[in-house]
């Protein structure tokens, strides 16, 4: 198993890096339209053909990939950071604190997540620049994914509470702010790591799925979401499997993922 | 002591489900752009209809007066009127209910059936083989996002509601596999075993009764990942059911929809939640 996930993780990395430099290899500007070759199959000039717009598709998968895979992380990290405070702040003072807050993650829980994603998404303007739409989609993705890991950090933290080395850091007079900070989130470092790797697949998933519909990052920027859009010409797909593309490379990213957290971590 | 519980949770629900609804309600109003009406733009309308237009969504902009109307409407059986669709919401969630109903509990079933098929021989007779397959396989379906799933099954003429059941069964799999793995590698299973008791016997008698009530409580979670999953499939599928509707009002922003939505689906999940709760609780009650 440790030589599976030693091989999954070089794949990320790999990935990781080509995604990164993804302009430096991108044969073409994603978003630049050769009109006379649309729907071109692969080619010398156009590896993996082009789409609708004539636009290079590997150019577009490239960027795509770097903005899926460098932000879903952010997300995660957006996400780990706020269920570490309010989880963390819950655990840690406990009483009406952690019964409010804990009554907060249960009602973000109570809510199918893709509803309540997609009722926060069309709150906001859906005819936004590019730029702002990728901040907007893992913005939401981090602010709304925090509940089920603020309960897991809640969980760890009040385990603490009546640890002895909390009571003797309250009994030195150690204020509440600094005992979060300086003891029981550090404490709670494995745990967190957890939550946050957890959380990067669930995200490209979550941005896929709000992509396919439209809600996810704006064109001309690609993304993976964006990409499997093209998907939606499934009668062409036998005559073009080079439309599966972005949905590989997403799902062997995902799979590696998998891979590399344990089985009994990966949320169910 | 049955009754205090489910007053309890009820009372849980009906909390839960009037914040949602505010939570909701709340997050329509501040977005950008609320109250504009595109309507406003037409040049051929008089000052007066413009004014008209302006007074009819006076009511939405304190959040707190539109809840109360809400609410106050509910009583009364009237849950708005869709401004995207221009047909009272009542009728709307009527005629859409049944169709995601039969698709998600389809799904479910399916779901839950497949999961289970497959992680009783992965537990039971432990084939490296089998055991590796049945991973991969439920890995694959785990990385593949609901909306992918929806477009690969309709390209190969599956219906809506199986391609549901794949989504909900990878998880199904992989929960029910471990927990079955950890259950059989209990002391008293292993014991029944060394005594030569039939496999059945052994299932039925000894690890399904520890197991029955966390397999539960991923019952009621199911039922939200199985709707969370008819959004993108009904929109794939062009379904009429309420994942689409949901699709549609985010689309137009329609307030009393999409609160009327998320109020739907937040009673429908609290109590799928509360009912693998009351069930949870009775397993663990008898004894064992």
């Amino acid at each position: 198993m440790r030589k599976q996930r030693q091989f999954a993780l070089g794949i990320l990395v790999v990935i990781f890096s080509v995604s990164l430099m993804a302009r430096v290899f991108a044969p073409a500007p994603y978003a630049r339209q050769f009109r006379q070759s649309p729907n071109a199959p692969p080619s010398r000039q156009f590896l993996l053909g082009t789409d609708e717009l004539g636009r290079d598709r590997l150019s577009r998968i490239l960027v795509g990939s770097q903005v899926s895979l460098l932000l879903a992380p952010a997300a995660a990290l957006l996400s780990t950071l706020l269920a570490a405070l309010v989880g963390g702040v819950a655990g840690t003072l406990g009483g009406w604190w952690e019964r409010l807050a804990m009554g907060a993650a249960d009602l973000f829980l109570s809510l199918p997540w893709l509803f309540l994603l997609l009722t926060v998404r069309a709150m906001l303007p859906l005819n936004v620049s590019p730029l702002l739409s990728v901040v907007i989609t893992f913005a939401l993705l981090g602010s709304l994914g925090w509940a089920a890991a603020a309960r897991v950090v809640c969980a760890g933290a009040r385990g603490l509470r009546t640890s002895d080395f909390i009571l003797q850091a309250r009994a030195c007079g150690c204020r509440s702010l600094r005992l979060l900070t300086k003891h029981v989130l550090p404490s709670l470092k494995p745990a967190l790591y957890a939550q946050f790797w957890i959380s990067i697949p669930v995200f490209i998933l979550a941005e896929a799925n709000l992509g396919v519909l439209g809600l996810g990052v704006a064109e001309p920027l690609p993304s993976w979401g964006n990409l499997l859009r093209e998907l939606e010409n499934y009668r062409s797909l036998l005559a073009d499997p080079w439309l599966l593309a972005p949905l590989v490379l997403m799902v062997l990213v995902v799979s590696c993922f998998q891979i590399i957290i344990p089985l009994e971590d990966f949320p169910s | 002591m049955w009754i205090q519980r489910i007053a309890r949770n009820l009372l849980v629900i009906l909390i839960t489900v009037l914040l949602g609804g505010l939570l909701g309600a709340t997050l329509v109003r501040v977005a950008p752009g609320f109250g504009v009406d595109e309507q406003l733009l037409d040049a051929r309308l008089s000052q007066d209809s413009i004014q008209a237009l302006q007074h009819s969504r006076d009511a939405e902009r304190n959040i707190l007066l539109f809840y109360a109307r809400y609410l106050a409407g509910v009583f009364h059986g009237n849950l708005g009127v869709s401004h995207t669709l221009g047909r009272p919401v009542a009728q709307l969630l009527a005629e859409r209910l049944p169709v995601t109903f039969y698709s998600v509990s389809i799904g479910l079933l399916g779901g839950w059936l497949l999961g289970l098929a497959l992680a009783l021989p992965a537990a039971m007779y432990r084939f490296k083989a089998y055991d590796l397959s049945s991973t991969l396989l439920s890995g694959l379906f785990l990385c593949l996002p609901s909306a992918v799933l929806g477009i690969v099954f309709l390209f190969v003429g599956g219906p809506a509601p199986l391609a549901i059941a794949l989504v909900v069964f990878p998880k199904v799999f992989r929960y029910a596999r471990n927990l079955l793995l950890q259950t059989y590698g209990l002391p008293h299973v292993v014991t029944a075993q060394a005594k030569g008791l039939s496999g059945a016997r052994v299932l039925l008698w000894h690890v399904l009764p520890p197991a029955a009530p966390q397999i539960l409580a991923l019952a009621g979670v199911s039922l939200s990942m199985a709707f969370g999953a008819a959004i993108p499939i009904e929109v794939i599928y062009s379904s009429p059911g309420i994942g689409q509707l949901a699709w549609l009002a985010a689309l137009g922003r329609d307030l009393p929809l999409l609160v009327n939505l998320t109020v739907l689906v937040t009673v429908l999940t609290l109590m799928a939640n509360t009912a693998s709760d009351l069930a949870n609780a009775a397993c663990t009650s008898q004894p064992q």
